[in-house]
């Protein structure tokens, strides 16, 4: 345990610096490969801690909706009367819904949605567990005959990958109602020919990749705030690294992810 | 104030540890400890800070593995056994920590239920709120059942640790420094406290600390951790009073003389 994995650290001291970065690297790696191959071990392995995990998706779910539907909506507004110019250019303005449900479906509400969690949610998991691993609450669970990993990490991304799709549908709903009421001051248009023409923009692939892709971002998310925090250390320090590094690790894999995403999207509509 | 005086009678060894080590990169924390706690004792074990007193208790509890020797626990031995026989053992074993380690987004109710819905089946609610209330009534703190531990003072917070531990009626109290950063009045009732719970629940502990107050006022046997091994044995007089040892000594004035 903590015994051994100090005394592997320290043998690497006596080599060179770039296999000691090196070795450290894969030692993350590993160590987050295990940490990820746990959950999977432990999330289908009873006993299930159902009102842990509903706790949990009430935090991750409810507690966002004001954010996000803050953000949705005005998302909706501010992108539709930006691209207004553009399309009014070339007399297009009649394409705005399309234009709005493409975006809106396909990208924004996504990756949005992942970026407000990954500050909202990941920072506050990776915080919650800093804490409790610096004051001795995840090793007094473990003494009294709780699994800690089962009831606070495997809740926590539970709820996270469940959660976060479904915010991001909500920002799908609010992004299109801001787009209407901008819309609908500016040109004259009726609420069901908006929604006719955004829906026939959009096919089942764009709603069922959008939903993927927010199942991946959220597990990112959950997965990361976790790992930080339950595995910092060096004190109160280590709880505001612990947080800090939550947010920072799971943002960038939230845009790498889109990136490998968008490929994969890509390759399916060409074939 | 008087020494404790040391329990009589039969005496079977519940926890038996042999030549026990373990290191932290370079740096050798136990070097060879060798301990037996009896059936119903306090053993208090001292030690100036960074000389592995909490190391030992956690190894006790499963919580680290050394690098070397045996702990035997009620007859089991700790490092042979495995996940699921580990959590058994542990339920006989009450662990106080030394910042109480209370859930904090949980109420004094709800820390105390956890331990124990989850390790006993079939209890109804009416049972889980007595053996709440019996828990809080122990320790004399029955008023704070639905405060959050953010509520609590230090000497509370404590308290609410113990009581939490016994919810479970364990066999072994592992206390780690329980009047760290408590004043004196309090630390006095944190010190009663272990008694009363040594006497009303038939424990034995180890109790970790570098306070030698609470060592004189809780005390059946002392252990001196000196360099990595237990050095120094017997009653607090055998251990300080009646000692020659410089490094004993010093540890003695540098609590009661200056």
């Amino acid at each position: 345990m903590q015994a051994s994995s100090t005394s592997s650290s320290t043998e690497t001291t006596e080599k060179p610096v770039i296999s000691r970065r090196l070795d450290r690297i894969f030692l993350a790696l590993s160590d987050v490969a295990s940490f990820v191959a746990q959950f999977f071990k432990e999330v289908f392995m009873p006993p299930y801690e159902w009102k842990e995990i509903v706790r949990q998706c009430y935090e991750v779910g409810v507690r966002s909706l004001p954010l996000i539907s803050l953000t949705g909506f005005i998302t909706g507004i501010v992108f539709t009367n930006q691209s207004r110019p553009s399309l009014a250019t070339f007399g297009a303005t009649s394409w705005l819904p399309s234009l709005i449900s493409i975006a809106l479906v396909r990208a924004l509400a996504p990756l949005v949605t992942a970026l407000i969690a990954s500050g909202r949610v990941g920072s506050n998991i990776g915080a919650e567990l800093g804490s409790m691993r610096v004051t001795e609450q995840i090793e007094a669970m473990e003494v009294s005959g709780t699994n800690p990993f089962k009831f606070l990490v495997v809740s926590r991304v539970i709820a996270t990958t469940f959660m976060i799709p479904t915010l991001a549908m909500f920002f799908v709903f609010l992004g299109v109602l801001g787009s209407y009421v901008n819309v609908a001051q500016n040109e004259k248009t009726s609420f069901m020919s908006f929604i006719e023409t955004f829906f026939s923009s959009i096919t089942f692939l764009d709603i069922n990749s959008t939903v993927i892709k927010s199942i991946i971002f959220g597990f990112t998310i959950g997965i990361v705030g976790c790992y930080k925090g339950y595995n910092s250390s060096k004190g109160t320090e280590g709880v505001g690294k612990a947080a800090n590094a939550s947010v920072v690790t799971s943002m960038f894999l939230v845009f790498i992810e889109e990136l490998l995403f968008l490929q994969v999207i890509n390759a399916i509509r060409a074939a | 104030m008087n020494p404790k005086k040391p329990v009589k009678g039969p005496k079977e060894a519940v926890i038996t540890i042999r030549d026990l080590k373990i290191s932290f990169g370079d740096l050798h924390v136990l070097r060879g400890v060798d301990l037996d706690l009896y059936q119903g004792e306090n053993l208090v074990v001292l030690g100036r800070s960074g000389t592995g007193k909490s190391v030992l208790i956690k190894i006790i509890a499963g919580l680290l593995e050394p690098d070397q020797g045996s702990v035997t626990v009620l007859g089991e031995d700790v490092r042979q056994l495995n996940k699921r026989e580990l959590d058994a053992l542990r339920l006989k074993l009450g662990f106080s920590f030394q910042n109480s380690a209370l859930y904090d987004s949980m109420t004094v109710r709800e820390n105390l239920e956890f331990p124990l819905i989850r390790n006993v089946r079939n209890l109804s609610r009416a049972d889980i709120d007595k053996a709440v209330e019996e828990a809080l009534a122990d320790v004399g703190l029955s008023q704070t059942i639905n405060q959050m531990p953010s509520e609590l003072s230090g000497g509370q917070r404590k308290r609410i640790g113990i009581a939490r531990t016994l919810i479970l009626k364990p066999e072994i109290m592992l206390y780690d420094e329980p009047t760290a950063g408590l004043d004196p009045i309090t630390s006095n009732e944190i010190n009663h406290l272990i008694n009363e719970v040594q006497e009303r629940h038939n424990t034995s502990s180890i109790i970790i600390t570098h306070d030698l107050t609470c060592a004189k006022t809780v005390g059946d046997r002392i252990a001196m951790l000196l360099d990595g091994r237990f050095e120094r044995q017997g009653t607090f007089d055998e251990v300080f009073e009646d000692s020659n040892d410089e490094r004993a000594k010093q540890f003695y004035e540098y609590n009661f003389v200056n």
